[in-house]
């Protein structure tokens, strides 16, 4: 099949206002054989991603000098094939938090692995973010044994591809409704 | 020249400028990217130079902005934790505990010791990468490949 699931890189979207922990965890990523993006705040994820803020929620109307993304062009983001999105928890504007619950609301992306990382160790905070779907939470300053934790996440994506034949030709996964 | 970079490696960590943190990032230097490490050292720098002098502008108004000062405090401690400074990160949290109990004074005393140590570590780094960069391809001896 198309898929061969060793040789294909995973490709992690980075998110991190702060510009030397954004070269950090590039650095470890890669080391880890990871392919990788990195955006300093949680709009240019979702820019990114091709998600335009506005999707679920039709309040706004913005003015499209973001360049007018239509639900039909939400379907090219998967040629970027992003498998995973870490992200730190406190950044202005838009936290990982907001991101991780944009992430999840979006029918094209929700299932999309989501890791917050936070200098400050508040179970409340952690709680709450892994109760609200993210994967993982790591303490800063992230390791390499850390970003080796996030392989299985990723793996298991991967299998649940191959597994779940209930996809639209784009590859947007069709909510199966687990 | 190398047993004199390994005897200034050494001291940053005895003398406690240095923790663990910094040797994670010596491991992930490698032939592909060399100067890892100086690079980060050196974006590091140059970010908290920009932190620093918000905050010396903060701390000019009067009454201090503590929200303020708290929040520029988060992001030097946040990059210092990232690099391993370990004294720079311990000034850093003082400094944050009297903004939280709106210690004025606190802040005051706190900043100029947290600059003292920075320019100390700052100046210590910057002899070592020199070396370093004289001496050839960095040798973290303390760990065997």
């Amino acid at each position: 099949m198309e898929m061969a699931v060793d040789k294909t890189q995973f490709h992690v979207l980075a998110v991190d206002d702060s510009l030397i922990d954004r070269k950090l965890i590039e650095r470890l990523l890669k080391t880890s054989s990871f392919q990788v993006t990195a955006v300093d705040s949680g709009i240019k994820a979702l820019e990114f991603l091709g998600l335009n803020d506005d999707d679920d929620d039709e309040d706004e109307q913005r003015d499209s000098n973001s360049e007018s993304i239509s639900s039909d062009e939400d379907q090219d983001h998967q040629d970027l094939g992003v498998n995973l999105i870490i992200t730190d928890y406190c950044m202005p504007g838009m936290t990982g938090y907001d991101l991780l619950k944009k992430i999840k609301k979006s029918s094209c992306f929700k299932d999309i692995p989501v890791v917050i990382m936070s200098s400050e160790n508040i179970p409340s905070r952690i709680n709450r973010c892994l109760e609200d779907g993210a994967e993982e939470f790591f303490l800063k300053p992230v390791r390499l044994s850390d970003v080796n934790k996030l392989r299985p996440h990723l793996m298991k994506g991967r299998s649940k591809d191959i597994d779940f034949p209930d996809r639209t030709r784009s590859g947007c996964l069709i909510s199966t409704g687990n | 020249m190398r047993r004199q970079l390994a005897i200034m490696r050494k001291s940053l960590f005895d003398q406690g400028h240095l923790d663990e943190q910094f040797i994670e990032l010596e491991e992930l230097q490698d032939d592909a990217n060399p100067n890892f490490v100086e690079e980060v050292v050196a974006l590091y720098f140059r970010d908290s130079a920009r932190l620093i002098l918000n905050m010396e502008q903060a701390l000019e108004g009067k009454p201090f902005d503590f929200n303020k000062l708290d929040g520029y405090m988060h992001q030097f401690k946040g990059s210092s934790t990232s690099i391993g400074a370990k004294k720079v990160k311990a000034e850093s949290t003082l400094f944050r505990e009297y903004c939280r109990s709106g210690n004025a004074e606190g802040c005051v005393r706190a900043f100029q010791q947290l600059k003292k140590e920075y320019g100390t570590l700052r100046k210590k780094l910057e002899a070592y990468f020199q070396l370093a960069r004289q001496t050839g391809p960095m040798e973290t001896a303390s760990r065997p490949k």
